[in-house]
């Protein structure tokens, strides 16, 4: 009953932001502060999401996400970039090796292939290790993956260390955030799929889920493959977002942030991600934006306001929200009809009573 | 009932050594197709060590254990055991087998844990429909876009089933580590049971039970291997349970098995007396 009434509201819900969106994008300037922040959101929330699938769902504390969106990115980038163009992308390395395009749609789902490949690949031997080893091992490869991915030998390739551009882009909103939907929505069925009870209970106890017939090697090489299918499709998104690509930017700064949202979000919840990524990206992008600025009343000049002071703030917030709730924003619960109701009001308690 | 003769279960010299600690030593047994066998012992005799070994959880260091006849586990010492190796018949066994616990359970082995080991974050209704997940024929792809609804809601039927079995279906929405500690024992068996196994562990099953549970849970277990036709293989260290139910008992003291034999037989056993029921008295 409850469940029914739960997928009913998110239906709506959702009809009603891609209302939104749609209206916002005729409404708004396309490279307004708040298109930003709504941009950035959509693809962000997609690799937050992903990354939880991974560490708050299936309980692997991986680092490597920044270096597969740098893989997907770049899949995408190198993949789609017009046979007409090319020579002026490559001018260093005679318009490089691959001489033809491919729809941006099959790139995108090409970002994610390519990515849960090398996850796959990369997967064998690292999933053997288990919670900071694993972490540091996929962060190793991530870094490695940039530095490859810079190197001059594979210049026809990957451009060395020169940006790719004239790829297809967008510049709806409309278009990350149907693309993240889809994902996310995917990756929701997913976790509440006889798969996604399976990846809990490895994250709750090993032992016993292998116990019950839960074979430990295989989930987890499809939790992490799945995740890096996400996240490379999350990379191509950015690289769209951006126009132009260069891997030098995908820095293991990128995984913190996204590590980041996923905690403030809470571990093991997908609203929590997603929310935790709008409001991480409103507050550094736009309203904390005022204390970068010198701000004068009067005569008098407000003191520590200059720019750079943003941050110094912005991490004192996420730290109290650290300190002061470990489990997140969510915990690992999910945003519902019925928990809002359990929030506000009498209505939730008549319609508990009644079940 | 043991006249069919038929082993379901069948341990041969099967030593667990962990460096240069002997846990289990030399120990061979066999349990037979619907008997109940029980495995006592002091505390720290290794009874729990020749469960992790039969479960695939340990590579024992020598031995091997047959499951209806196939041989799911075999090692001999090797390497640097081969220096180290403090039991018997080390030339017994020249193969290596081992499986993973997943698919010891996938043969029909199932378990539950001496310190419960229950999925924490999951309701009461989640934590035995994971159990379910192995005999589910959907890949992930049919999984996440739902064309295996049918499967899906077999399964959902069977938990609820079970649950039902145990008493558990009135806190169903219940988170598993909110149940009080005997409710949550019954529940690991219910969750044993949807793997639907043809030989059940019970690791304690009544560790923390006071007589009158102590005495349900003999009913029950009785009721759920008749009605599932189960063998059932327990590590108990309630006497009263394991005299009341059990077909035939082995004792193990120090990783040693010291008797084997009816309920009676070990009643009367000087040896047993001596280790195990002569100290409880002393308490």
């Amino acid at each position: 009953m409850t469940n029914k009434r739960d997928s009913i509201f998110a239906a709506v819900l959702l009809a009603a932001a891609f209302i939104l969106v749609a209206v916002l994008d005729r409404v708004l300037p396309a490279t307004g502060i708040i298109m930003t922040v709504l941009k950035k959101g959509c693809i962000y929330s997609l690799v937050a999401v992903s990354m939880n699938l991974l560490n708050g769902f299936t309980g692997l504390f991986s680092l490597g996400q920044a270096g597969f969106m740098l893989i997907g990115g770049y899949t995408y980038a190198i993949l789609t970039i017009p046979p007409a163009d090319r020579a002026s992308v490559y001018q260093y390395f005679d318009g490089g090796i691959v001489q033809f395009a491919i729809p941006f749609w099959a790139g995108l789902i090409a970002a994610g292939l390519v990515a849960a490949f090398l996850a796959w690949l990369i997967g064998l031997p690292v999933l053997r290790l288990k919670s900071d080893y694993l972490a540091i091992a996929t962060l190793g490869f991530a870094e490695i993956m940039r530095a490859i991915f810079q190197w001059d030998k594979l210049g026809p390739l990957t451009n060395g260390s020169n940006m790719l551009r004239k790829y297809p882009s967008f510049s709806s909103l409309m278009f990350p955030f149907a693309v993240a939907v889809i994902c996310i929505a995917l990756i929701v069925l997913l976790i509440n799929s006889t798969y996604g009870r399976a990846f809990k209970a490895i994250r709750d106890d090993e032992v016993a889920a292998e116990a019950m017939g839960i074979n430990l090697a295989h989930h987890k090489r499809m939790s992490f493959c799945i995740s890096c299918f996400f996240a490379g499709i999350g990379g191509a998104l950015l690289a769209m977002y951006q126009t132009t690509i260069q891997a030098m930017a995908f820095k293991s700064n990128m995984t913190y942030e996204i590590l980041l949202i996923v905690v403030i979000g809470g571990l093991g919840s997908v609203t929590g991600s997603v929310l935790a990524t709008f409001l991480f990206y409103a507050a550094s992008e736009w309203w904390l934006r005022f204390l970068d600025s010198p701000l004068m009343i009067g005569s008098f000049q407000v003191p520590l306001l200059r720019s750079g002071f943003r941050k110094v703030v912005f991490s004192i917030v996420i730290m109290l929200i650290v300190l002061f709730a470990r489990k997140g924003i969510m915990g690992d619960r999910e945003l519902s009809l019925s928990g809002l109701m359990k929030l506000f009001g009498r209505k939730g308690k008549e319609a508990s009573a009644n079940e | 009932m043991s006249d069919t003769n038929a082993n379901v279960l069948r341990l041969e010299h099967v030593t667990m050594q962990f460096g240069g600690v002997v846990a289990v030593s030399d120990f061979s047994m066999e349990v037979n197709q619907g008997e109940i066998v029980a495995l006592i012992g002091p505390n720290g005799a290794g009874k729990t060590t020749a469960f992790n070994v039969i479960t695939g959880v340990y590579e024992p260091t020598n031995g091997t254990v047959y499951f209806n006849g196939e041989a799911i586990v075999e090692n001999y010492p090797k390497g640097k055991m081969k220096k180290l190796y403090l039991g018997d018949s080390s030339t017994i066994c020249d193969k290596v087998i081992s499986k993973t616990p997943d698919k010891i359970t996938n043969l029909g082995i199932a378990r539950t844990f001496q310190n419960i080991r229950l999925f924490k974050k999951m309701t009461v209704f989640e934590n035995v429909l994971i159990a379910r997940h192995m005999r589910s024929k959907a890949n992930f792809m049919s999984a996440t876009f739902r064309l295996n609804l049918q499967e899906e809601a077999e399964n959902r039927e069977k938990t609820l089933e079970l649950l039902k079995l145990v008493g558990l279906d009135g806190m169903k929405d219940d988170l598993a580590t909110s149940l009080p500690y005997g409710k949550q024992r019954r529940l690991e068996i219910a969750r044993a049971l949807a793997t639907e196994p043809t030989l059940l562990l019970l690791d304690e099953p009544a560790a923390g039970m006071n007589p009158q549970e102590t005495l349900e849970l003999a009913h029950f277990i009785r009721e759920i291997k008749d009605r599932f036709n189960l063998t059932v293989f327990v590590i108990e260290h309630h006497m009263d349970l394991v005299m009341e139910i059990s077909d035939r008992i082995y004792v193990l003291d120090f990783g040693r098995m010291i008797a084997s034999g009816t309920p009676e037989e070990i009643q009367n056993n000087q040896h047993v007396i001596d280790a195990y029921l002569g100290v409880q008295e002393d308490e």
